[in-house]
């Protein structure tokens, strides 16, 4: 590809990363308004000449939805945007979304020549620029939809997995129906990533593109409950189904006092600040209590939306309790450093024993063991290990458990042949395809808990599976091969 | 979003197999003679092919109704609204779907506008040939209020279910339901359908006050004594609804298990008296939701020493295993901030009525 970047190597290199703009800590740990501002236009193309255009563009393999990121900055180069977004969107129809809340820095840029001896260049950044300018220039065109087809595929849950298979599946000119449990789509973006990381105004704009492709949506459709997966196929007529129901259901620790009032699940306390929105309590009439001093439990990226949620919501002292130490985190690294930033208090290798209450039973405290650092576990990281004697109580009002979710059991249990695997996850090959012909699954729903990206890879996996699937199907009907997707397990 | 085609792309179609028919559990022969003679169980009906068919012409009406959400409009229209009493409002709402699979014992999440709350209300009765379900519900907070300010044509916004398990119905023998409140109304639905299994049933109501001890003529239809008791003495048996649930259990009626639907304070004092009866005793827990569907955690409430989701593992448990007094400390969380948020609520009911008068 010819290069339209006027500048030698050399002269990239000796350019500094840019630097997005962001809200002063102590201002924004007040406001649930966007931490980051991203680059404008300026410094955006100056990131984008920072490219070196590698030959072999090792930040494309590193894409776990292998977005042309060369592409797309060469594009930019030419200040052709719109393009530019278009080239992000022909691999991951959710752009604005990505360049948020993906983890790059252990992704593309982890992988960026440029990153070798110097900074590596800000791709991340970039996603989101040409996604921001296209929604404030309003210069969005729906992609080519192919051919249409008979097939009908429906879509359980609208989160990252559920709406990239949706997308993709409607770009190749299926009839694509979403089904979504809740009043507003969107999933685990809608109630639990807080606004200040990926506002809900975004994430509309991102939904409407998705409604673009002509996919058909359903709210308040709790699909094993409303209708169950066999009546989807027997009487609405569709030919495949997608699962993309997340990891929805709330672990707890099993320490005492956790039916005390003030203490909530990571799951329930950012879903009556997301989804409810009740920082804006009484305008919106979901209530959420926050004590002067809060603990949020536990170390993933779940944990620190909790604890700086928290902090926004009035908490004078927002605690992070952590068993393990900073290096075990499984929270991006820019969430932990803009954590403590806002002044979130960490409390690492501390283990949660005991909640303290009132008489009318309210939080009082949370009693709290020192560890350290033992042997390695399974999970490859040093195991936790109580000190003897080293019990001391926090004082607290707000008790919040960040750790962990498994799937929720609603579908499993209602539909025959679908096998699950440890912690209530559905088993999937590396094609996302589950034990039930027609059936297939992916996001936290077949892994149990891992990122927004991952779960857009395995929606994106499934729907190209699904397209095979269906053409197979297509083949076979027309040579007279007898099908079902009833309950035999393929 | 309707398809770029115009077509809407899921259509209903009758299932291809008899397995596929929604399936409300199987009941006796005779259970089924005096469900045909009582036309109103319609709702139980659905149990042979030609029940099925008497049906059909519901799938015309969740097709049209799949067209009207497509376009993305409000769908769970309020087709009709009764006073019961004062406070307490009979709702016959529109959602076809839920109709269809609700079973006794299962409830919606409601949400009536944009910006409110979502709260759990107990599914009263469905007529999956017309498509709808009945709600009863009592305003005494703000959200609760504000459906009793929609008329009859105007829209919830959401709503969503059949959720939770439904009761399980078995033949005891004899039975008594107990109803406290509206909590009679919730109580409703499983006493016929105990009724239907064949159990003779002996039902009590209570209230504070006469208007307040509802349902009476419904109860009678399926139950062979209603007793009703008043706080105040105004109607039926001065007292508590526990003091003529003794009565019962010490008479000669060979009651086997219990049903108790009320306030908390009420099913607890239920499980207390029948502990010593040691009769098997079944309560439904209105615990603090947010979705419903098991994902908050929320509704947590200590059974037999066990961490439970009222939405998903219940509404209904074994009285005697509930921990009454943990979970009325906590059905208090926000009892401060709902005075608050009701307070906003009644400032617009106040504006809104100066805009009538205007």
């Amino acid at each position: 590809m010819e290069t339209v970047n006027p500048l030698k190597p050399s002269a990239r290199m000796r350019i500094p990363r840019q630097d997005s703009i962001e809200q002063e800590a102590d201002r924004r740990s007040r406001n649930f308004q966007e931490v980051s501002f991203g680059l404008d236009e300026q410094r955006a193309v100056i990131e984008a000449q920072r490219c070196l255009e590698c030959k072999n563009p090792v930040c494309q393999d590193a894409c776990p939805v292998n977005i042309d990121i060369r592409g797309f900055i060469q594009l930019m180069l030419k200040k052709d945007y719109s393009g530019a977004v278009n080239k992000i969107r022909e691999a991951n129809y959710l752009p604005a979304i990505c360049g948020r809340v993906c983890p790059q820095e252990s992704q593309c840029e982890a992988e960026c020549t440029l990153g070798k001896k110097h900074d590596p260049v800000a791709i991340g950044k970039l996603e989101r620029f040409v996604a921001d300018y296209e929604m404030l220039h309003d210069t969005f065109n729906a992609p080519h939809i192919g051919e249409r087809r008979k097939e009908k595929v429906a879509i359980v849950g609208s989160g990252p997995a559920g709406l990239t298979c949706a997308a993709e599946l409607a770009k190749l000119g299926y009839h694509v129906t979403i089904f979504e449990a809740l009043h507003a789509l969107g999933g685990v973006l809608r109630y639990g990533i807080p606004e200040f990381r990926l506002p809900k105004e975004i994430l509309d704009v991102e939904m409407e593109r998705i409604k673009a492709l002509g996919v058909e949506i359903y709210t308040n459709f709790l699909v094993g409950r409303t209708a169950t997966i066999d009546e989807l196929f027997d009487e609405w007529g569709f030919s495949a189904i997608f699962l993309g129901t997340g990891a929805g259901t709330p672990t707890f620790m099993g320490i005492p006092g956790e039916n005390f009032s003030g203490v909530y699940s990571a799951n329930e306390f950012l879903t009556r600040v997301n989804l409810m929105g009740a920082f804006k309590f009484p305008e919106n009439d979901t209530p959420v209590k926050i004590g002067k001093q809060v603990a949020v439990i536990g170390g993933g990226n779940t944990a620190m939306d909790a604890v700086r949620t928290a902090k926004r919501l009035g908490a004078e002292k927002a605690y992070l309790v952590y068993r393990r130490s900073r290096n075990e985190m499984p929270a991006r690294e820019e969430e932990i450093h803009h954590a403590e930033q806002e002044g979130i208090e960490f409390l690492l290798l501390t283990n949660p024993t005991r909640i303290l209450g009132t008489e009318t039973n309210w939080v009082c405290g949370l009693e709290c063991q020192r560890m350290e650092l033992g042997e390695p576990d399974e999970s490859g990281r040093r195991k936790p290990v109580a000190v003897k004697g080293s019990e001391f109580v926090l004082d607290v009002q707000t008790v919040i458990e960040a750790i962990g979710q498994k799937p929720n059991p609603i579908i499993q249990s209602t539909t025959p042949g679908l096998k699950t695997g440890k912690r209530g996850v559905v088993e999937v090959d590396e094609k996302q395809t589950t034990t039930r012909r027609g059936i297939f699954a992916g996001g936290d729903l077949s892994r149990g808990g891992a990122t927004v990206i991952l779960a857009m890879k395995d929606g994106k996996i499934a729907a190209m599976e699904i397209h095979n699937y269906l053409q197979s199907n297509h083949r076979a009907a027309s040579e007279n091969i007898p099908l079902t997707h009833s309950s035999s397990v393929a | 979003m309707i398809c770029p085609n115009g077509g809407i792309s899921a259509v209903l179609r009758p299932p291809k197999n008899k397995n596929s028919l929604p399936t409300f559990g199987q009941k006796s022969h005779s259970a089924q003679k005096l469900i045909l003679k009582n036309g109103d169980f319609g709702c139980f009906l659905q149990n042979s092919v030609a029940q099925w068919l008497t049906c059909l012409p519901a799938v015309g009406i969740l097709n049209n109704w799949l067209v009207t959400i497509a376009k993305g409009k409000s769908v769970f229209r309020i087709v009709a609204k009764q006073q019961l009493a004062p406070t307490i409002t009979k709702y016959i709402i529109e959602a076809p779907f839920i109709a269809r699979k609700r079973k006794a014992g299962n409830f919606v999440i409601i949400r009536v506008m944009e910006g409110g709350e979502r709260i759990p209300l107990t599914i009263v009765d469905s007529d999956p040939a017309a498509g709808t379900i009945t709600l009863i519900v009592q305003a005494i907070g703000k959200t609760t209020k504000l459906l009793a300010t929609k008329r009859e044509g105007e829209f919830i916004k959401d709503v969503l279910g059949p959720l939770g398990n439904p009761t399980p119905i078995n033949n005891h023998g004899t039975v008594a339901c107990v109803g406290g409140g509206v909590g009679t109304a919730e109580l409703l639905p499983i006493a016929k359908a105990l009724y239907v299994a064949g159990n003779t049933i002996y039902s009590i109501i209570g209230g504070r006050t006469r208007e307040l001890a509802i349902l009476e003529e419904e109860m009678k239809s399926c139950s062979q004594e209603v007793y009703v008791t008043t706080d105040d003495g105004s109607y039926g048996r001065k007292g508590l609804v526990t003091d003529q649930l003794k009565d019962l259990l010490d008479g000669d009626f060979g009651i086997k298990a219990v049903y108790a639907i009320g306030p908390l304070p009420m099913m607890k004092a239920v499980a207390n008296l029948t502990r010593q009866y040691n009769v098997h005793t079944l309560v439904s827990l209105n615990a603090i939701m947010v979705d419903g569907t098991g994902m908050c955690g929320g509704c947590r409430v200590s059974v037999g020493g066990e961490m439970k989701f009222a939405c998903v593992d219940g509404p209904e448990f074994d009285a005697h295993l509930v921990d009454f007094d943990e979970m009325i400390m906590r059905n208090r969380t926000y009892i401060d901030l709902e005075k608050e948020s009701d307070h906003r609520c009644n400032v617009y009911k106040q504006a809104d009525a100066m805009e009538g008068v205007a």
